[in-house]
């Protein structure tokens, strides 16, 4: 096919802006923000710049922009090493133990900062009962940083009154950003709205030079150029067709807007990958997708097939999955507990049931003989708010569709069900790249180390939060966490190469007619015929992601098939994505909107090819209830226990592959 | 479950410098149509009903229907959020309506002070673990 060019003969050239900094970070979330945070503290001393830029508003971006009902990694009282293990446990024995102890020995500071900027955090009553935020200062009850007791529902998780946790969050970066603007007289240096779109490498070879955007909100380009970089933004979520294809398309688990921006970005610069083939596919409320996790873990409810069985306890289940995963069954992990659940659904057992009633009953019964009638009833109703809150907080649809299918809890039970694939690096998975550690902890292999933290092997540009590959549950603190550990690296390395100037290989006039093209496009042939959706001389943002949804769902594993792919399914799919990513040169966009959603959806496609290739290299089901190889349908340690890292070359559209060895570092 | 606007109650943020709907939405959904200065959301199914634009109206003019696609007619969730607050209003499609508060904040929106109280940073640990205020724990 004959490739397009955009000469701004169709549509106009905007304005191009240059922005120089010594620190870009790119994304606004928690681990955006934890990286501000950190970096403008050490930059301020030096005078140096940190830029931050976001595709939304800081205020409500990210995966925490509804907000959240708990902080699932705090390790308080508990061990470091023991964070390693439960993390290992979780994600099939392939982790990378050194980025995981680091975080786990980072972590607290995040979360008691969150407490002092106004995050309220629940306590232990000395009733044994919780109390939320405003109750227990109005109690006096100590600070986490001075001591307090937390609520945990798990041994890692802390309940919060998280409405407004990316609210306070966000405001604290954007204070110390304004530290900086201060310290250095840099006139602007957070910018929102602005869609970051590629890496442009230095002609040097080696660096990222610019990171080129775009206004969502006027014709305006920005090229930033920064002497490192710090790549914060979230997963990839509505790559895989979902099981709602109407409105509730939007009603993802993980935040819709997620594009998978920063597997593209990196990969685009050449950065190496690691166990891209991993994914999550979460158990949650059917459609609403609320959260599980209160209910099983806080009022101890079960879930049962519909004829009242537990599938975890089945032995025909059980005993298949031992002989096919090993030992690894044995933990009931979440992959394993979904393998078991989607078991019972292929036999028809379905549909799975939380049992809501049976657990509040108990509840309410021991709390009536523990605390008499009147006391008793005030606890449970107590209880119930707190339940409510649990969706309120975080998935706010699933408390309307209770509301509109008449579910009380107390009376009903409510079907729970696995979701659509998403790939992620900071929640119950561990797609992303692979990053040097800290270097400093006993027992570190050589090769996990080179030089700089959280650095990729792109000299100069470091990840944080979800697109750190093999080191899952940092959730929300976690990436906090990250981006400062992060961010506080990349300023030594700014410092070590002062001398670095960076030369982008593009020109303000390349980068201008490369991000305009989809503009330039659409101007071109949209009177070509009489309704411009319809046009047979390129592809709109909404066909690109219906192509995509399509061709992941049936090929690469999703719902429809069950989660199964193989070999000749995987090629056939890849051979489908290739002509999708070719015609990724015909994009076009009527404003700049469908400007964002075409880019956006450009980098689900890189995303996904990159897991989809990662599932073709590693021949064997090492996470089942996540995904399923059909032709190697077991876990095979002797071959496997191993990452596996790619690096993609953009220039020859290419890729490498090999096996990098697996070290344990915590027993 | 989309987000909608109220013909009669939208002012298209009249009184302020941007749309309060548009400023917030993290999914660039929300738009002004000009010619009638009322806002909408221009995507609907790509809504991911996380009430941001619900919240933030002055006017109180943005609501939510349930994703048409598997969400029955006749309930209603309205927030109100207030300085350090929120309060929820449900409505079952039965008539059943519930109300919670829930707390959102313990401090004055806008006093945050990200470096009170805390130490300026020592370079000579910037290649070892700790944040600037703050050392790594051992065990």
């Amino acid at each position: 096919m004959e490739k397009e060019t955009c000469t701004f003969s169709y549509c106009k050239k905007p304005d191009v802006t240059e922005v120089e900094c010594d620190l870009l970070i790119m994304g606004g979330g928690m681990a955006g923000c934890g990286a501000a945070f950190e970096a403008c503290r050490w930059a301020n001393a030096k005078k140096m710049t940190v830029v931050m830029v976001d595709k939304a508003a800081t205020d409500r971006s990210g995966a925490v922009a509804m907000g959240l009902s708990a902080i699932n990694t705090y390790v308080g009282e508990n061990k470091v090493a023991d964070y390693v293990k439960y993390v290992r446990n979780d994600l099939m024995g392939i982790i990378r133990e050194d980025l995981v102890f680091d975080l786990g020995r980072h972590v607290d500071d995040s979360v008691q900062c969150f407490e002092e900027w106004g995050l309220p955090i629940w306590k232990k009553g000395d009733d044994g009962f919780s109390m939320d935020g405003h109750q227990a200062i109005a109690a006096g009850k100590k600070s986490l940083k001075d001591g307090g007791t937390p609520v945990r529902t798990g041994k890692w998780q802390i309940m919060i009154n998280g409405e407004s946790y990316k609210v306070v969050v966000a405001e604290a970066a954007k204070k110390a950003l304004e530290t900086n603007r201060a310290a250095t007289g840099m006139a602007q240096n957070h910018y929102e709205r602005v869609f970051i779109v590629k890496a442009v490498m230095d002609k040097n070879g080696k660096n990222v030079a610019a990171a080129i955007g775009f206004s969502t909100r006027e014709n305006k380009i920005y090229s930033f150029k920064a002497k490192a970089m710090l790549c914060a933004t979230a997963g990839a979520v509505n790559c895989f067709r979902p099981r709602s294809v109407g409105e509730g398309m939007g009603r993802t688990w993980y935040p819709v807007f997620c594009a998978g921006s920063g597997y593209a970005f990196g990969m685009q610069a050449g950065a190496e990958l690691t166990l891209m083939e991993n994914r999550f596919v979460p158990a949650r409320f059917k459609d609403g997708y609320g959260p599980v996790g209160a209910w099983f873990l806080f009022f101890k409810a079960k879930a049962t097939d519909s004829y009242g069985e537990d599938y975890c306890t089945n032995k025909e289940y059980f005993d298949d999955a031992i002989a096919r995963y090993g030992d690894y069954a044995k933990n009931l992990g979440t992959a394993i507990r979904n393998h078991l659940m989607m078991r019972a659904m292929r036999d028809g057992k379905g549909p799975i049931l939380m049992q809501t009633p049976s657990a509040l009953e108990i509840i309410s019964k021991n709390m009536k003989e523990k605390l008499g009638e009147k006391e008793g009833a005030k606890q449970v109703k107590h209880l119930e708010a707190e339940a409510w809150e649990d969706f309120l907080d975080m998935a706010i649809g699933q408390a309307s569709l209770w509301a509109a299918c008449n579910i009380e809890p107390d009376k009903v039970a409510s079907e729970i069900m696995p979701t659509e694939p998403y790939l992620l690096g900071s929640h119950a998975g561990c797609a992303g790249f692979w990053v040097s550690g800290p270097g400093d902890l006993p027992g570190t292999p050589e090769h996990y180390t080179w030089g700089y933290n959280r650095m990729t092997t792109v000299p100069g540009l470091f990840m944080a939060g979800d697109v750190v590959g093999a080191s899952g549950h940092k959730f929300s603190s976690g990436s906090h966490a990250e981006g400062r550990m992060a961010a506080k690296a990349a300023l030594a390395y700014i410092l070590d190469n002062a001398g670095y100037k960076p030369d982008p290989k593009l020109t303000l006039d390349e980068i201008a007619a490369e991000l305009y093209l989809p503009f330039e496009i659409y101007e071109k042939y949209k009177t070509y015929t009489t309704d411009p959706v319809i046009n047979p001389n390129y592809i709109g943002p909404k066909a690109l992601q219906a192509r995509l949804m399509k061709i992941a769902d049936e090929y690469f594993g999703g719902c429809s098939t069950w989660y199964m792919t193989s070999k000749t399914m995987l090629e056939e799919g890849l051979r489908k994505l290739d002509m999708l990513k070719e015609d990724c040169n015909k994009m076009a966009a009527k404003d700049l909107h469908e400007l964002l959603r075409c880019f956006e959806n450009y980098h689900r496609i890189l995303s996904v090819e990159a897991h989809a290739r990662h599932i073709l290299f590693r021949e064997e089901s090492r996470y089942p209830g996540y995904y399923y190889r059909g032709d190697f349908n077991k876990i095979d340690d002797a071959n496997w226990k191993c990452f596996t890292n790619s690096v993609y070359h953009a220039d020859s559209n290419t890729w490498e592959f090999k096996k990098v060895p697996y070290v344990q570092m915590y027993p | 479950m989309p987000s909608f606007v109220i013909t009669e109650k939208c002012d298209g943020c009249k009184a302020g410098d941007k749309t309060a709907c548009q400023y917030i939405c993290p999914h660039d959904l929300m738009i002004l149509n000009r010619d009638t200065m009322k806002a909408y959301n221009q995507e609907p199914e790509q809504c991911w009903e996380c009430f941001n634009c619900v919240k933030i109206c002055p006017q109180q003019a943005v609501e939510v229907r349930g994703y048409s696609d598997f969400v029955p007619l006749g309930s209603q969730t309205i927030p109100l959020r207030g300085s350090d607050n929120i309060m929820w209003t449900i409505k079952f499609r039965s008539g059943l309506t519930k109300r919670f508060k829930f707390p959102i904040r313990t401090t004055v929106e806008g006093s945050v002070d990200p470096y009170a109280g805390k130490p300026e940073p020592d370079f000579a640990t910037i290649k070892k673990p700790g944040f600037f205020n703050t050392p790594a724990r051992t065990e």
